[in-house]
């Protein structure tokens, strides 16, 4: 072969010239894209400390779902002392997870927020006694020292009470159930997937104890939902959007895989410095998938059926808790989203 | 294989395992003594180790109460203005240095009516004593609501705090003892506060963290829930209970034990600690607090010793026996090896080599015997078979030397026949079959002149050789004074008189004697004992009656008697002895005289040869393969037909 030194040279810079170049695209162009739809910062409160109460937003965030929806999330701290429906009032937070009686309270207070999604399908609350008590209904704890907590989440006893016309001794107990435990209160308010587990893991069987689910006495008081100011989703519906339909693709994402999701949940509760106890989170994750299960045919995850919404309004409204509850099509966003 | 099925094996097989069973239960017994004894030391140790700890956290526990009893008691007896106040909870701390933290957290506007919630608290901060208002502290969730204030108000008696973690005070683990104190009032005792104080536990759980049993042996706390205080699992302090671990490993056993432990129970028991050795366990409660300790020994490591020991006398046990059994090896090799040395020179002895050596044995026991005697046997059998084969050899030479007698004896009879071929006026024949090689039957016949032939049939009275050589004398004499006397009577007589001369063996022969005179076939015959001859002329077969007589050689000077008779032409006069008609069958049924007449009667008369022959083998029939007893003996004599003399 006969050797051309200059031509050759020529075409190789050609060729490297060419290679930079394509070099150069490949490496900017993600970037120029993602530059175009910078992510929109948002700040979520969920209703306490970290647990897998919350793993879904957890998940998503941990996972970068919310920032494949264009999200730039901060989970804000919560837990003892700090109240959801004040800090969206105060605007402290774009988005909340409340309770639906807490925020309906704080609508018909004046507090405009809208229910973006309903995530827990069924209530989960419960009153717990020992069996040696003898406490087998509500007329039972006539005079009982009952354990609520306080705030808003003591509404669906109280309302159970009132509607019984029993009166108990309240005393409000605080988030451990050390209270119970000692025999200091004779009932005491739990969350299935949370202080029944801890009260079980404390070394009293669930042969010990009489449990009642307030769901089993008509109050089906639908627990964690996801709420916004209606100010903040006129201003951006297309955030609120996203950041639900992440929410719940985070929720799909941690029952798809439980262990990895624990493991998310416990490193979150470890920088809280709160005990992290993986049993306790397995036990609430499950019960969790439970709860968000749509209870009817027509159900989906997320949405906020008419006819418990109506239901948990007319019974706050019976017991006098609120005066009126405002209209179904008013409060749920995307009200119409199934029928549609 | 030289040692298949031998003695050796079966010796070391039986003796090393017989050894090595007896061994291995020992041993195992041996094991599991020591476990029990181990396991009741254990159990003492474990309790004094338990206890001891428990009387030191007792202690300190013991005396935070007391001085919060104290505050409470003298909240209670006389009032105290703030300074007072502060001056008590603040000297409380100073005085008692496992006090962290103290204080006085009163009802709501039970200090004063002008404030709501009063608690002032002292506290222990790098070495020196702070202080802050716990109404101020824990604004977002007041503290009449905490454990340490609620429990003991709802139950209205002292309380120790599940442990929790202090946030405010460098997030150290702690634990509150609180007393509620009260104001007698008209309506009864009225709740005025709850007097806390604080012990940090770190130095509890250091103290229970630092116990090393053995090497992986530990000390655990554990609180009324059941939450790890103090446990080698680290990340399990505080985070998780006995009853969550049980859950997480789906262990309702260990839930149990949890709650055994809760209740306030004491145990030892056996069980897999939750790092995962076999371990034994010591709990008890700490009284003042409900919590749990537990010592935990790891079964392994406490039965090392043992089990070395185990070990080592294993190692010894299976050398031992490896010992015994080349013992064994040797001892049965010493006693089997003359037995095989005698086995081989035996099987050479069983081949006939009896010249072989045996092996020479120095020992005097069984074996030592047993080759003495096969030294003793060897010799005999040489003796006897020597013996036998010089009998052999001298019975063979007898058996040789009858043969040559038999053929003397059958030489000695006229055995040429016809025996005289230019006298047609008669036909003579007769066979012998001796019953021995050589027979006491004979017969005779010979011409005393030129007319007359004396012939004889004789039976001497015993067989074989004796029989054979009196047969030769009587043979002989009968032929010598058959020639010189001429008469029957008068032969039978001299040879009568010469045989029981000397008949010192008492032996006697019977003889039938006759002349037939060739011309006319008259014939004179004498009966010296013998069985009656027959006769077959034109009137049949008979028996002849001939006077019995003596037997020759029985008595000297017996007389006898002459009697006649003529053969007409074609008769035959047909003589045996008693071994045809003795002759018997298996079932021993004699031939007899009957028979014997029948047969003739058949037998053809032409031929004496075909007649002799056919009677023989008539009486061998009816044998039938019995043994013949006596020697068998015919003679017939026929006279010619007219016109043929």
């Amino acid at each position: 072969m006969i050797w051309y030194p200059n031509q050759t040279r020529r075409q190789s810079y050609l060729l490297i010239s060419w290679i930079f170049v394509l070099l150069l695209a490949v490496f900017f162009l993600p970037r120029l894209v993602a530059a175009g739809t910078p992510l929109k910062s948002a700040t979520l409160m969920p209703l306490w400390s970290p647990q897998a109460q919350f793993a879904g937003y957890y998940v998503a965030l941990e996972k970068g779902i919310y920032a494949r929806y264009g999200i730039d999330l901060k989970i804000l701290r919560a837990g003892p002392g700090h109240s959801p429906a004040d800090a969206l009032r105060k605007g402290t937070t774009d988005f909340a997870v409340l309770w639906l009686t807490t925020a309906l309270q704080h609508r018909i207070a004046g507090t405009h927020l809208v229910n973006l999604a309903q995530i827990n399908q069924r209530s989960s609350m419960m009153l717990i006694s020992r069996k040696t008590s003898g406490i087998h209904s509500i007329a039972d704890m006539e005079g009982k020292k009952v354990g609520l907590w306080e705030g808003d989440v003591s509404i669906p006893p109280r309302a159970i009470f009132a509607r019984n016309r029993t009166k108990v001794r309240e005393v409000r107990q605080s988030h451990s159930v050390n209270l119970f435990l000692r025999g200091g209160i004779d009932v005491t308010s739990a969350m299935w997937y949370n202080e029944y587990h801890t009260i079980i893991n404390s070394g009293i069987d669930p042969e010990e104890l009489n449990v009642m689910f307030l769901r089993d006495q008509g109050m089906n008081f639908l627990e964690d939902g996801i709420y916004t100011m209606n100010k903040t989703l006129q201003k951006d519906p297309s955030l609120a959007a996203a950041f639900v339909d992440a929410s719940l693709e985070g929720w799909r994402y941690a029952f798809d895989h439980p262990d990895e999701t624990l493991d998310i949940v416990i490193k979150y509760m470890r920088e809280a410095h709160l005990p992290a106890n993986r049993v306790q989170q397995k036990w609430m994750l499950d019960r969790m998938r439970d709860l968000m299960m749509p209870v009817r045919p027509t159900g989906k995850m997320g949405f906020l059926a008419e006819q418990d919404y109506e239901a948990v309004g007319l019974v706050m409204q019976e017991n006098g808790l609120i005066r009126k509850y405002p209209a179904y099509r008013d409060f749920v966003w995307r009200a119409n989203a199934v029928q549609k | 294989m030289p040692f298949k099925n031998s003695i050796v094996v079966k010796f070391v097989l039986v003796i090393s395992l017989f050894n090595a069973v007896i061994f291995a239960l020992t041993l195992g017994y041996n094991y599991y003594q020591s476990r029990v004894i181990l396991q009741q030391e254990l159990e003492s140790n474990s309790r004094n180790l338990a206890m001891s700890l428990v009387h030191r956290v007792e202690t300190e526990l013991a005396a935070v109460a007391k001085v919060t009893e104290g505050i409470a008691r003298s909240l209670e007896t006389s009032p105290h203005n703030e300074r007072e106040l502060l001056t008590l909870i603040r000297s409380s701390i100073e005085q008692n240095p496992e006090i962290s933290g103290a204080g006085v957290a009163f009802e709501p506007y039970a200090f004063n009516a002008a404030s709501h919630l009063y608690a002032p608290y002292f506290y222990r901060e790098n070495g020196k004593i702070s202080f802050r208002r716990l109404e101020k502290a824990y604004l977002d969730f007041p503290y009449p609501y905490w454990d340490w204030y609620q429990i003991p108000r709802e139950l209205g008696k002292l309380e120790w705090s599940e442990p929790y973690f202090d946030e405010g005070a460098g997030n150290i683990l702690k634990s509150t003892c609180s007393v509620p104190f009260y104001k007698d009032t008209a309506s009864g005792k009225q709740l005025k506060g709850i007097v806390i104080s604080d012990i940090s536990l770190d130095s509890l759980t250091q103290l229970i963290s630092s116990i090393k049993i053995l090497k992986t042996g530990y000390a655990a706390l554990l609180s009324r829930n059941g939450m790890i205080l103090a446990h080698p699992m680290k990340d399990a302090i505080m985070n998780e209970t006995f009853f969550s671990i049980a859950e997480g490993r789906n262990d309702p056993s260990l839930r149990e034990l949890g709650k055994k432990m809760i209740r306030g129970e004491t145990g030892f028991i056996h069980y897999q600690s939750l790092v995962g050795f076999d371990s034994w366990m010591y709990y008890t409660p700490i009284p003042s607090t409900g919590w749990t300790l537990a010592v935990v020994f790891p079964e392994e490591e406490l039965l090392e010793n043992v089990r070395k020991l185990s070990m080592t006398m294993m190692m010894m046990g299976f050398v031992g026996i490896l010992l015994l059994t080349l013992v064994v090896i040797y001892i049965a090799r010493t006693i089997i090896k003359p037995l095989r040395l005698l086995t081989g020179a035996t099987d050479e002895i069983a081949a006939g080599h009896f010249d072989v050596e045996l092996p020479a044995t120095r020992s005097n026991d069984e074996v030592g015997e047993l080759a003495h005697n096969f030294q003793v046997m060897r010799e005999s059998l040489k003796e006897y078979i020597r013996n036998l084969t010089e009998t052999t050899a001298s019975k063979e030479r007898i058996q040789s030397e009858l043969k040559v007698a038999t053929n003397i004896q059958a030489s000695l009879l006229p055995r040429i026949f016809p025996p005289f071929p230019d006298h047609p006026e008669f036909d003579i024949y007769a066979s012998m079959v001796p019953a021995k090689e050589v027979g006491g039957d004979f017969y005779d016949f010979f011409f005393i002149d030129k007319n007359h032939l004396c012939f004889l049939i004789a039976d001497v009275s015993d067989k074989g050789v004796p029989a054979a050589l009196y047969m030769m004398v009587a043979k002989t004499l009968l032929k010598t004074e058959g020639q010189r006397l001429g008469e029957p009577d008068k032969i039978l007589s001299s040879v009568n008189n010469i045989l029981a001369l000397d008949n010192e063996n008492c032996m006697f022969t019977t003889v039938f004697c006759a002349i037939l005179d060739i011309t006319t076939g008259d014939v004179r015959y004498a009966n010296a004992g013998h069985n009656p001859p027959l006769i077959l002329d034109s009137h049949g077969v008979r028996y002849l009656t001939p006077k019995p007589g003596l037997m020759l050689g029985a008595l000297s000077g017996t007389v006898f008697v002459t009697e006649r008779l003529t053969l007409e032409p074609d008769a035959t006069l047909f003589l045996y002895t008693d071994g045809v008609t003795e002759a018997k069958n298996p079932e021993d049924a004699l031939y007899g005289q009957e028979r014997m007449l029948k047969a003739l009667q058949g037998a053809p008369r032409d031929d004496l040869a075909k007649m002799i022959h056919f009677i023989s083998s008539e009486v061998a029939q009816h044998a039938n393969g019995a043994p013949q007893s006596d020697d068998i003996t015919m003679l017939a004599i026929k006279m010619a037909k007219k016109g043929i003399a």
